[in-house]
Protein backbone atom coordinates (compact mmCIF):
# COMPACT_ATOMS: atom_id res chain seq x y z
CA UNK A 1 0.00 0.00 0.00
CA UNK A 2 1.36 3.38 -0.97
CA UNK A 3 -0.18 6.70 0.08
CA UNK A 4 1.40 9.96 -0.93
CA UNK A 5 2.15 12.38 1.89
CA UNK A 6 0.35 15.71 2.23
CA UNK A 7 0.77 18.87 4.32
CA UNK A 8 -1.06 17.12 7.15
CA UNK A 9 -0.58 13.42 6.60
CA UNK A 10 2.49 11.20 6.34
CA UNK A 11 3.47 9.21 3.30
CA UNK A 12 2.79 5.52 3.72
CA UNK A 13 4.78 2.71 2.20
CA UNK A 14 3.64 -0.72 3.36
CA UNK A 15 5.18 -3.61 1.49
CA UNK A 16 3.70 -7.04 2.22
CA UNK A 17 6.43 -8.65 0.06
CA UNK A 18 9.36 -7.38 2.11
CA UNK A 19 7.55 -6.87 5.42
CA UNK A 20 8.79 -3.29 5.59
CA UNK A 21 6.22 -0.75 6.78
CA UNK A 22 7.14 2.91 6.66
CA UNK A 23 5.38 6.06 7.84
CA UNK A 24 7.15 9.29 7.01
CA UNK A 25 6.40 12.99 7.49
CA UNK A 26 3.82 14.87 9.54
CA UNK A 27 0.70 13.43 10.97
CA UNK A 28 -1.65 16.23 11.97
CA UNK A 29 -5.01 15.44 10.36
CA UNK A 30 -8.08 16.81 12.07
CA UNK A 31 -9.78 13.46 11.84
CA UNK A 32 -7.00 10.97 12.33
CA UNK A 33 -9.30 7.96 12.67
CA UNK A 34 -10.36 8.48 9.10
CA UNK A 35 -6.75 8.64 7.91
CA UNK A 36 -5.52 5.65 9.90
CA UNK A 37 -8.44 3.34 9.14
CA UNK A 38 -7.07 2.04 5.81
CA UNK A 39 -3.69 1.48 7.46
CA UNK A 40 -5.21 -0.61 10.19
CA UNK A 41 -7.36 -2.47 7.66
CA UNK A 42 -4.25 -3.25 5.64
CA UNK A 43 -2.52 -4.45 8.79
CA UNK A 44 -5.43 -6.77 9.64
CA UNK A 45 -5.06 -8.36 6.25
CA UNK A 46 -1.26 -8.53 6.54
CA UNK A 47 -1.55 -10.11 10.00
CA UNK A 48 -3.27 -13.13 8.52
CA UNK A 49 -0.09 -14.09 6.65
CA UNK A 50 2.78 -11.87 7.77
CA UNK A 51 6.44 -12.15 6.82
CA UNK A 52 8.58 -13.92 9.46
CA UNK A 53 10.30 -10.59 10.11
CA UNK A 54 8.40 -7.32 9.93
CA UNK A 55 10.24 -4.01 10.19
CA UNK A 56 8.37 -0.80 10.98
CA UNK A 57 10.15 2.42 10.08
CA UNK A 58 8.60 5.37 11.90
CA UNK A 59 10.04 8.51 10.35
CA UNK A 60 7.66 11.09 11.72
CA UNK A 61 8.53 14.76 11.81
CA UNK A 62 5.76 15.42 14.31
CA UNK A 63 2.22 14.31 15.06
CA UNK A 64 -0.85 15.66 16.81
CA UNK A 65 -2.45 14.08 19.88
CA UNK A 66 -5.31 12.80 17.79
CA UNK A 67 -2.81 10.77 15.73
CA UNK A 68 -1.05 9.55 18.85
CA UNK A 69 -3.98 7.27 19.72
CA UNK A 70 -4.14 5.88 16.20
CA UNK A 71 -0.40 5.21 16.22
CA UNK A 72 -0.89 3.31 19.47
CA UNK A 73 -3.68 1.25 17.89
CA UNK A 74 -1.35 0.53 15.00
CA UNK A 75 1.37 -0.73 17.36
CA UNK A 76 -1.19 -2.80 19.28
CA UNK A 77 -2.11 -4.60 16.09
CA UNK A 78 1.57 -5.24 15.42
CA UNK A 79 1.96 -6.65 18.92
CA UNK A 80 -0.37 -9.46 17.90
CA UNK A 81 1.72 -10.21 14.82
CA UNK A 82 4.79 -10.28 17.05
CA UNK A 83 3.14 -12.67 19.47
CA UNK A 84 2.32 -15.24 16.85
CA UNK A 85 5.87 -16.43 16.37
CA UNK A 86 6.77 -13.76 13.86
CA UNK A 87 9.07 -10.91 14.77
CA UNK A 88 8.18 -7.24 14.54
CA UNK A 89 10.86 -4.61 15.09
CA UNK A 90 10.19 -0.91 15.28
CA UNK A 91 12.76 1.64 14.17
CA UNK A 92 11.77 5.02 15.57
CA UNK A 93 13.71 7.82 13.90
CA UNK A 94 14.24 11.31 15.24
CA UNK A 95 16.31 14.23 14.03
CA UNK A 96 19.36 15.32 15.98
CA UNK A 97 18.34 17.59 18.89
CA UNK A 98 14.66 16.80 18.47
CA UNK A 99 14.21 15.51 22.00
CA UNK A 100 10.41 15.75 21.67
CA UNK A 101 10.31 13.06 19.01
CA UNK A 102 12.93 11.06 20.88
CA UNK A 103 10.72 11.18 23.98
CA UNK A 104 7.67 10.27 21.92
CA UNK A 105 9.48 7.14 20.77
CA UNK A 106 10.39 6.30 24.36
CA UNK A 107 6.77 6.84 25.41
CA UNK A 108 5.59 4.25 22.90
CA UNK A 109 8.42 1.92 23.76
CA UNK A 110 7.28 2.05 27.40
CA UNK A 111 3.67 1.14 26.68
CA UNK A 112 3.95 -1.12 23.65
CA UNK A 113 5.24 -4.68 23.85
CA UNK A 114 7.48 -4.48 20.80
CA UNK A 115 11.25 -4.11 20.49
CA UNK A 116 12.07 -0.50 19.66
CA UNK A 117 15.24 0.94 18.27
CA UNK A 118 15.35 4.70 18.71
CA UNK A 119 17.59 6.09 16.02
CA UNK A 120 19.06 9.57 15.70
CA UNK A 121 19.54 10.89 12.17
CA UNK A 122 20.60 14.24 10.73
CA UNK A 123 17.50 14.56 8.65
CA UNK A 124 14.38 12.46 8.34
CA UNK B 1 -13.96 51.33 13.75
CA UNK B 2 -13.60 54.72 12.10
CA UNK B 3 -11.25 54.87 9.14
CA UNK B 4 -8.96 57.09 11.14
CA UNK B 5 -8.48 54.25 13.59
CA UNK B 6 -6.99 51.91 11.02
CA UNK B 7 -3.48 53.21 11.58
CA UNK B 8 -3.87 52.88 15.35
CA UNK B 9 -5.07 49.34 14.81
CA UNK B 10 -2.06 48.58 12.65
CA UNK B 11 0.31 50.28 15.09
CA UNK B 12 -1.12 48.32 17.98
CA UNK B 13 -0.48 45.06 16.17
CA UNK B 14 3.01 46.20 15.27
CA UNK B 15 3.82 47.24 18.86
CA UNK B 16 2.50 43.93 20.16
CA UNK B 17 4.77 42.05 17.73
CA UNK B 18 1.84 40.20 16.22
CA UNK B 19 2.98 38.14 13.25
CA UNK B 20 -0.42 36.61 12.59
CA UNK B 21 -3.96 37.03 13.80
CA UNK B 22 -7.28 35.64 12.72
CA UNK B 23 -10.78 36.09 14.00
CA UNK B 24 -13.63 34.13 12.48
CA UNK B 25 -14.97 30.69 11.89
CA UNK B 26 -12.36 27.97 12.12
CA UNK B 27 -11.95 25.27 9.55
CA UNK B 28 -9.32 22.71 8.67
CA UNK B 29 -8.44 24.63 5.52
CA UNK B 30 -7.77 27.64 7.68
CA UNK B 31 -5.32 25.63 9.76
CA UNK B 32 -3.48 24.61 6.60
CA UNK B 33 -3.23 28.26 5.59
CA UNK B 34 -2.11 29.41 9.02
CA UNK B 35 0.59 26.74 9.21
CA UNK B 36 1.72 27.75 5.76
CA UNK B 37 2.00 31.42 6.73
CA UNK B 38 3.78 30.70 10.02
CA UNK B 39 6.14 28.28 8.30
CA UNK B 40 7.03 30.88 5.70
CA UNK B 41 7.59 33.51 8.40
CA UNK B 42 9.75 31.23 10.51
CA UNK B 43 11.74 30.32 7.43
CA UNK B 44 13.12 33.85 7.33
CA UNK B 45 13.73 34.08 11.07
CA UNK B 46 16.44 31.50 11.67
CA UNK B 47 14.52 29.65 14.33
CA UNK B 48 16.13 26.42 15.44
CA UNK B 49 14.29 23.34 14.12
CA UNK B 50 13.31 22.10 17.57
CA UNK B 51 11.56 25.36 18.42
CA UNK B 52 9.97 25.51 15.00
CA UNK B 53 8.45 22.08 15.56
CA UNK B 54 7.23 23.05 19.00
CA UNK B 55 5.52 26.15 17.65
CA UNK B 56 3.87 24.01 15.00
CA UNK B 57 2.81 21.39 17.46
CA UNK B 58 1.29 23.89 19.85
CA UNK B 59 -0.45 25.72 17.01
CA UNK B 60 -1.97 22.50 15.72
CA UNK B 61 -3.15 21.40 19.16
CA UNK B 62 -4.55 24.82 20.07
CA UNK B 63 -6.29 25.05 16.77
CA UNK B 64 -7.75 21.56 16.80
CA UNK B 65 -8.78 22.04 20.42
CA UNK B 66 -10.68 25.15 19.42
CA UNK B 67 -12.16 23.44 16.44
CA UNK B 68 -13.52 20.55 18.47
CA UNK B 69 -14.84 22.72 21.29
CA UNK B 70 -16.57 24.97 18.82
CA UNK B 71 -18.20 21.96 17.18
CA UNK B 72 -19.74 21.16 20.51
CA UNK B 73 -21.64 24.42 20.68
CA UNK B 74 -25.11 23.86 19.37
CA UNK B 75 -26.01 26.37 16.74
CA UNK B 76 -29.67 26.79 17.35
CA UNK B 77 -29.87 30.47 16.57
CA UNK B 78 -27.87 33.33 15.08
CA UNK B 79 -26.34 34.29 18.37
CA UNK B 80 -24.87 30.85 18.81
CA UNK B 81 -23.73 30.75 15.23
CA UNK B 82 -21.72 33.87 15.96
CA UNK B 83 -20.22 32.13 18.95
CA UNK B 84 -18.63 29.56 16.68
CA UNK B 85 -16.21 32.28 15.78
CA UNK B 86 -12.84 32.24 17.54
CA UNK B 87 -9.58 34.15 17.72
CA UNK B 88 -5.96 33.13 17.28
CA UNK B 89 -2.96 35.41 17.66
CA UNK B 90 0.71 34.56 17.19
CA UNK B 91 3.31 36.93 18.57
CA UNK B 92 7.03 36.76 18.17
CA UNK B 93 9.66 38.83 19.91
CA UNK B 94 13.30 38.20 20.70
CA UNK B 95 13.12 34.48 20.04
CA UNK B 96 9.95 33.98 22.08
CA UNK B 97 6.66 32.90 20.55
CA UNK B 98 3.33 33.48 22.23
CA UNK B 99 0.24 31.77 20.87
CA UNK B 100 -3.04 33.13 22.21
CA UNK B 101 -6.47 31.77 21.48
CA UNK B 102 -9.96 32.87 22.44
CA UNK B 103 -13.15 30.94 21.99
CA UNK B 104 -16.61 30.50 23.44
CA UNK B 105 -17.31 27.58 25.74
CA UNK B 106 -20.53 26.44 27.36
CA UNK B 107 -20.67 27.29 31.03
CA UNK B 108 -21.37 23.68 31.90
CA UNK B 109 -17.97 22.75 30.43
CA UNK B 110 -16.00 25.25 32.47
CA UNK B 111 -15.56 23.22 35.61
CA UNK B 112 -13.98 20.33 33.72
CA UNK B 113 -11.84 22.67 31.65
CA UNK B 114 -10.58 24.49 34.72
CA UNK B 115 -9.78 21.21 36.45
CA UNK B 116 -7.77 20.01 33.45
CA UNK B 117 -5.82 23.26 33.29
CA UNK B 118 -5.08 23.20 36.99
CA UNK B 119 -3.79 19.64 36.86
CA UNK B 120 -1.56 20.42 33.89
CA UNK B 121 -0.16 23.56 35.53
CA UNK B 122 0.63 21.74 38.77
CA UNK B 123 2.77 19.10 37.09
CA UNK B 124 6.44 19.35 36.19
CA UNK B 125 7.92 17.86 33.01
CA UNK B 126 8.13 14.32 34.36
CA UNK B 127 4.63 14.51 35.81
CA UNK B 128 3.23 15.67 32.48
CA UNK B 129 4.97 12.87 30.69
CA UNK B 130 3.58 10.34 33.14
CA UNK B 131 0.06 11.73 32.74
CA UNK B 132 0.42 11.70 28.97
CA UNK B 133 1.45 8.05 28.96
CA UNK B 134 -1.36 7.04 31.30
CA UNK B 135 -3.98 8.87 29.27
CA UNK B 136 -2.63 7.60 25.99
CA UNK B 137 -3.00 4.05 27.24
CA UNK B 138 -6.24 4.25 29.11
CA UNK B 139 -8.48 7.02 28.01
CA UNK B 140 -11.10 6.34 25.43
CA UNK B 141 -11.52 8.86 22.71
CA UNK B 142 -14.34 10.53 20.90
CA UNK B 143 -15.51 9.63 17.42
CA UNK B 144 -13.21 12.24 15.98
CA UNK B 145 -10.16 10.82 17.64
CA UNK B 146 -9.61 13.59 20.17
CA UNK B 147 -7.91 11.94 23.03
CA UNK B 148 -8.04 14.43 25.92
CA UNK B 149 -4.31 14.84 25.46
CA UNK B 150 -4.35 18.27 23.85
CA UNK B 151 -3.66 20.46 26.88
CA UNK B 152 -1.09 18.02 28.25
CA UNK B 153 0.75 18.03 24.96
CA UNK B 154 0.59 21.82 24.71
CA UNK B 155 2.10 22.10 28.20
CA UNK B 156 4.81 19.54 27.39
CA UNK B 157 5.85 21.35 24.23
CA UNK B 158 5.61 24.80 25.76
CA UNK B 159 7.77 24.01 28.82
CA UNK B 160 5.91 26.86 30.51
CA UNK B 161 2.78 27.16 32.61
CA UNK B 162 -0.40 27.75 30.65
CA UNK B 163 -1.86 31.19 31.12
CA UNK B 164 -5.64 31.29 30.91
CA UNK B 165 -8.72 33.29 31.72
CA UNK B 166 -12.40 32.44 31.51
CA UNK B 167 -14.68 35.40 31.09
CA UNK B 168 -18.37 35.02 31.66
CA UNK B 169 -20.40 36.36 28.74
CA UNK B 170 -23.97 35.19 29.25
CA UNK B 171 -25.86 32.77 31.47
CA UNK B 172 -24.82 29.87 29.28
CA UNK B 173 -21.64 30.96 27.50
CA UNK B 174 -18.15 32.14 28.52
CA UNK B 175 -15.09 33.22 26.60
CA UNK B 176 -12.01 31.11 27.19
CA UNK B 177 -8.60 32.71 26.61
CA UNK B 178 -5.47 30.59 26.53
CA UNK B 179 -1.95 31.89 26.12
CA UNK B 180 1.03 29.61 25.50
CA UNK B 181 4.67 30.65 25.47
CA UNK B 182 7.40 28.84 23.54
CA UNK B 183 10.80 30.27 24.42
Amino acid sequence: MIIEGSAKTPSIHFDSETGILMLKGRSIPENSIEFYKPLNDWLDQYASSPKPATVVDMKLEYFNTSSSKCILDFFKKLEKVNNNGNSVNVNWYFETDDEDMEEAGEDYEAIVGLPFKIIEVDEI
Amino acid sequence: MAISDVYDFYKKMEDENIILSFKGTFSEDLLTSILHIVEAKMGGMQIEPKKRKRVFNVLVECFQNLYHHIEEIEASDDELEQQKSALIIVKFKAGVFRITTGNFVRNDQIEELRAKLEIVNELNEDGLRELYRTKLQNECRTMKGTAGLGLIDIARKSKNKLDYEIINVTESISFFCLSVVID
